[in-house]
């Protein structure tokens, strides 16, 4: 990154520096964000976030429209390199690896990250193709490889029994929260070190959330997860931590019971409990 | 880099409100345990008097008041429900509701021993008075003291208040053992008190028993303001706790 044209760190006295009290997963530490700050523009976007994500966790970013959690998801597989009058400060660390890095290869980064978007996304292929579409990318062509991936994969995915006996029929013929799940089966097909969610089950009804939240917590341990989410009831469900966001700063990051039971932000607390945003 | 976006102003939580009902809901919901509060608080007070005056009517009053109190149980256990039910809630909004259900169980309780208590007076009033039991008004007034103490650290969400509350439990604790001792002495002394005496032996104990519900509320008061547990445990064995054979006061086994 261009260190020059960015603006010192200036002291920021409007807010207090972020609460954390994270809980650990016992496997250490996946990513590792440090001092990352963005401009869409002139806009400051993110405001000094510093925060670790605890490997085979799911952690959930959660705050106000506008508070740069998506931003800050988007930042994790460098989705945001394309948009125009960007610039990022910081680094930003996979299992050590500086993603920011100038020799980095994004294409590689982003088959270690997992993504599942807002709206379900299948290609216009059959529910098999969709599965093994990334390791078709690869150039994987064993028969046996990719079937046994695709059952895997569906399996993880919690929707083997639903499509087993119509691989080969179109994804798109499937329900809103099947598609999301066979959304979720790409995206561990490859089995990536982080599966990011940003607002996975927005688009879909109550009985569809609740078999992706189940999900979820089935892929919780295998997969480390990084979930962005409205819902606070959600993110209270899934998570084991939950970082809360207002205005681009990260404002308190630790436990998710603590978050919603005892946060230790005033902040926090005005959030979760609907006295704003 | 150009100029950076001046710092946004800090929101406000006098902002509009997203979830406007249930801060008013919860309002409601801690004035009615508050209205309990006090009337447990009135009962408790009241047959203290009645104890203090022997007056038996004004004790079955109290005997009759105690069915408002289980009413108003009723009614916040059920706006406590209707809350968690509707608005999901979280944080400090969930401890108040949680906290107000178990501190409606405790005010219940205590209204349920004030007329136990009136009843015992009822019956002591048929005997002559005994000496002893101006000890056990003594008793009375502090334990309604500490009571009215316990409702206004609720009322006022003051952790040091209800700290003190808290610890002041060995101090009720105390007197207790000191009175059942004097009852105890009366007995050995003047048979023919004994049967007023027994009674009265209820009366302390149940006096001793709402000291703890006060306590629970206490403790209750702490976590539902901040989120924590009192720091210690509760100084149940203190200096002025009674030996272990302070009740047997026979000199043998109890």
């Amino acid at each position: 990154m261009n260190m020059e044209s960015i603006a010192p760190v200036r002291p920021d006295t409007n807010f207090e520096s972020t609460v954390y009290h994270l809980k650990t997963g016992g496997s250490g530490t996946i990513l590792e964000i440090n001092n990352l700050r963005l401009w869409y523009g002139q806009a400051q976007a993110l405001h000094n976030v510093q925060m670790t994500v605890e490997k085979g966790l799911v952690t959930a970013l959660i705050g106000p429209s506008g508070c740069g959690k998506s931003t800050l998801l988007r930042c994790i597989n460098r989705m945001n390199d394309l948009v125009d009058g960007l610039k990022i400060d910081g680094e930003i660390r996979l299992n050590s690896e500086d993603i920011y890095d100038k020799g980095a290869d994004v294409i590689a980064l982003r088959k270690r990250m997992g993504m599942v978007f807002q709206k379900p996304n299948p290609f216009p292929m059959s529910i098999y193709e969709n599965v093994i579409y990334p390791l078709k990318v690869d150039g994987v062509n064993d028969k046996t490889f990719l079937a046994e991936t695709c059952e895997r994969a569906l399996r993880g995915a919690a929707l083997w029994n639903e499509v087993k006996d119509r691989l080969d029929q179109s994804a798109l013929g499937m329900s809103g929260g099947q598609q999301q799940r066979l959304c979720i089966a790409r995206a561990i097909a490859a089995d990536p070190e982080v599966l990011l969610m940003d607002e996975p089950c927005s688009a879909l009804d109550p009985i569809a959330t609740a078999k992706v939240e189940d999900l979820i917590n089935e892929l919780a341990g295998q997969y480390t997860v990084v979930i962005v989410t409205h819902n606070m009831q959600q993110a209270a469900r899934v998570s084991d931590n939950t970082a809360f966001m207002y205005l681009g700063r990260l404002i308190e990051y630790g436990d998710t019971e603590v978050i919603f039971q005892t946060p230790k932000s005033g902040k926090t607390q005005d959030y979760v409990t609907g006295r704003f945003g | 880099m150009g100029s950076l976006e001046q710092n946004p102003p800090l929101y406000s939580a006098s902002e509009p409100h997203g979830n406007r009902s249930i801060g008013a809901e919860l309002s409601t919901l801690s004035g009615r345990l508050a209205v309990m509060g006090g009337l447990a608080e009135a009962q408790l007070a009241a047959v203290v008097e009645a104890l203090a005056t022997r007056d038996s009517e004004a004790a079955a009053k109290v005997i009759a008041g105690d069915e408002a109190v289980d009413d108003l149980e009723t009614e916040v256990n059920s706006r406590a429900m209707r809350l968690l039910t509707l608005h999901a809630p979280v944080a400090a909004d969930l401890r108040e509701i949680v906290g107000a259900l178990k501190i409606s169980a405790n005010v219940e309780r205590i209204g349920d021993y004030a007329a136990n208590v009136a009843k015992r007076c009822v019956i002591v009033n048929e005997y002559p008075q005994v000496p002893a039991a101006s000890g056990v008004i003594e008793l009375g007034h502090l334990v309604r003291q500490y009571v009215q103490n316990t409702f206004d650290a609720y009322a006022e969400r003051d952790i040091a208040k209800a700290e003190a509350v808290w610890r002041g439990d060995a101090d009720i604790d105390a007197l207790h053992t000191s009175v059942f001792q004097n009852l105890m002495s009366d007995m050995l002394v003047e048979s023919d008190h004994v049967l007023a005496c027994t009674h009265l032996l209820f009366a302390i104990k149940n006096f001793e028993r709402i000291g703890d519900h006060a306590t629970n509320i206490a403790e209750t008061i702490q976590f539902l303001v901040a989120g924590t547990r009192m720091a210690e445990k509760r100084p149940k064995r203190a200096a002025t706790d009674p030996p272990a054979d302070a009740y047997n006061v026979l000199g043998g086994h109890p």
